[in-house]
């Protein structure tokens, strides 16, 4: 356990050296502000657009810093020729994928943190109500998400041959998800056979991302969800987290390290 | 050549023919047809297809209207062809059908049971109090405006768009003078829409009290619709009635009966439900045959 703290350590220290984080949340706020000055109508309550706005920016950087941070992690340790060293020390190959996604993950809810504080901050200013647990529940959820989304990005980073190719992959499974996930059993409805098996395979099989989602939840206000709901959400989570973890670990343990 | 003088004398002369050519070709590409020049920002970056975002921020709007509760695009729309908000105004001709309470429809599996408790599933408009079903906070209908005011700078050709925002400001948002600045606009991009003119006389009838600016609106509005072809009037029998309806009342209150019966006579052959006119007509007739009634006029 020592051993996957140490390694997360590393990676969460790369976070805050690297740019992507403060540019991305620079640009949410300069589009957020600028969104917020907008005069309609002379009505300086209206706020839900701002926090759609807003919630929208905040599932891209937080894709994008997830997906970008969790592919490059081992492709880099290897073209840096820092992997056999590593594995060297007592760690051994399944510790280092569970450090590197425990650092990527802890990375990402860090940025989480601040942009969910930025966005509380703005619906307040608005709105004048801190919706806390309706934002901790929205928050949480995202950041099991984003779980699921580092796990199958480290996945992908051992089965594809660059971290841009896997990158590219992972945001297109993942926005394929998001949008067409909840649907992929009506889709299948109209498909002729093989097709229509495959996709409803498909749609039993894929982390429905969708779930995680509560951005029209909050944006409207409506009333909290249940705990056991979300409850289950994040257990559904885990799973989906540890099969792509133990995934990366099998393929890992062929790989050559140089 | 090679001095920097001759280079900056050669740059100036390239600065002065290009002004000049500038100069000779801006009115002229100005003046063209096909030119996007005149047009705002929208119109440059995303010519004709800012009809469609358009219609995406309208339909978001409503979508809005409803607290995110909305069909995609994989549900039984049915129940929302013609947008909830648009068709609370009672000024617009609703084509919805089926349950709009359910189309979600039956749960289908245990992702999609599981799933519905993390999107809203449940019917409700932003005007009765939205998800909090709270009826003091009925002027969250303010969240829609938005959508509606970059709708209409999208598409400033859609009179639907300004006449569903200015009721919405005056109903529920008690701002009257925004609602007519913003329907004068809609009038000067839409100058024939009976439409925005009928919302115009409901404004100045109800909200300022104005009935005779409300009758000239109103007038000029059914002489618009007048000069529609059969076809299209016939699809918007509604709005003709509902102005010939708030002709009529509005004659009735001034006294003048007979100009009233008739514009009841009028909305009664666009109606759907011309019983209730009928009765309407009767009554007045009835007060019209009275020892003391008013002289009957003559419907211009």
């Amino acid at each position: 356990m020592k051993n996957i703290f140490a390694v997360a350590g590393v990676v969460i220290k790369e976070l805050y050296r690297r740019k992507d984080f403060y540019v991305l949340f620079i640009i949410t706020v300069l589009i957020c502000l600028v969104m917020a000055s907008v005069n309609i109508f002379n009505d300086a309550k209206i706020a839900r657009y701002l926090k759609e706005i807003c919630l929208l920016l905040v599932w891209i950087s937080a894709l994008v810093i997830a997906i970008t941070t969790a592919a490059r992690q081992i492709p880099a340790e290897r073209e840096n020729r820092t992997l056999l060293p590593l594995l060297a020390k007592p760690l051994s190959r399944p510790q280092l994928i569970f450090g590197k996604f425990l650092g990527c993950w802890l990375a990402c809810g860090l940025t989480l943190l601040c942009f969910y504080i930025f966005f509380g901050a703005l619906s307040a200013a608005r709105e004048h109500q801190w919706l806390v647990l309706d934002y901790f529940q929205a928050g949480v959820m995202h950041w099991f998400m984003l779980g699921i989304v580092v796990a199958m990005a480290l996945l992908g980073s051992l089965v594809f041959a660059a971290p841009s190719s896997n990158s590219t992959i992972c945001f297109i499974v993942i926005g394929g998800i998001l949008f067409v996930g909840r649907h992929l059993d009506q889709v299948a409805v109209s498909m002729h056979e093989p097709l229509r098996t495959v996709v409803n395979i498909l749609y039993y099989i894929v982390p429905h991302l969708e779930f995680y989602d509560l951005r029209d939840l909050v944006i409207h206000n409506w009333p909290l969800i249940e705990w056991k709901y979300i409850l289950l959400a994040l257990l559904y989570a885990v799973a989906y987290i540890l099969a792509f973890l133990l995934g990366a670990c099998l393929v890992f343990r062929r790989k050559p390290v140089n | 050549m090679n001095s920097p003088r001759t280079i900056f004398l050669l740059l100036l002369a390239l600065l002065v023919f290009c002004f000049g050519v500038a100069a000779q070709l801006s009115p002229q590409f100005q003046a063209a047809r096909w030119s996007r020049s005149t047009g705002d920002i929208f119109n440059v970056v995303l010519g004709d297809s800012r009809r469609m975002f358009a219609q995406s921020f309208y339909v978001k709007a409503d979508a809005y209207y409803h607290s995110g509760y909305y069909p995609t695009m994989f549900d039984n729309n049915e129940a929302f062809k013609t947008a909830h908000m648009a068709a609370d105004t009672g000024a617009v001709n609703s084509k919805n059908h089926g349950d709009e309470e359910g189309f979600l429809g039956p749960r289908r599996n245990w992702i999609d049971a599981f799933g519905r408790h993390f999107f809203p599933d449940r019917h409700t408009h932003l005007d009765e109090g939205g998800p909090a079903d709270d009826l003091s906070g009925s002027d969250n209908v303010r969240e829609i405006l938005p959508w509606l005011k970059l709708s209409a700078d999208l598409d400033p050709d859609n009179p639907q768009t300004y006449t569903v925002t200015a009721y919405w400001l005056r109903e529920r948002m008690h701002k009257v003078a925004e609602a007519e600045v913003f329907l004068h606009e809609g009038l000067r991009q839409n100058p024939d829409s009976y439409d925005i003119l009928f919302e115009l006389g409901r404004l100045y009838n109800e909200s300022y009290h104005d009935t005779n600016r409300a009758r000239n609106v109103w007038e000029l509005a059914v002489k618009k619709w007048m000069k529609l072809d059969p076809e299209t009037q016939k699809d918007n029998r509604l709005v003709f009635e509902q102005i010939a309806t708030q002709l009529g009342q509005l004659e009735e209150k001034s006294g003048k009966l007979a100009r009233a019966i008739d514009w009841f006579r009028a909305a009664q052959k666009a109606s759907i439900t011309p019983g209730a006119l009928q009765l309407r007509i009767d009554e007045l007739q009835k007060k019209l045959s009275a020892p003391n009634s008013v002289p009957p006029e003559k419907l211009h």
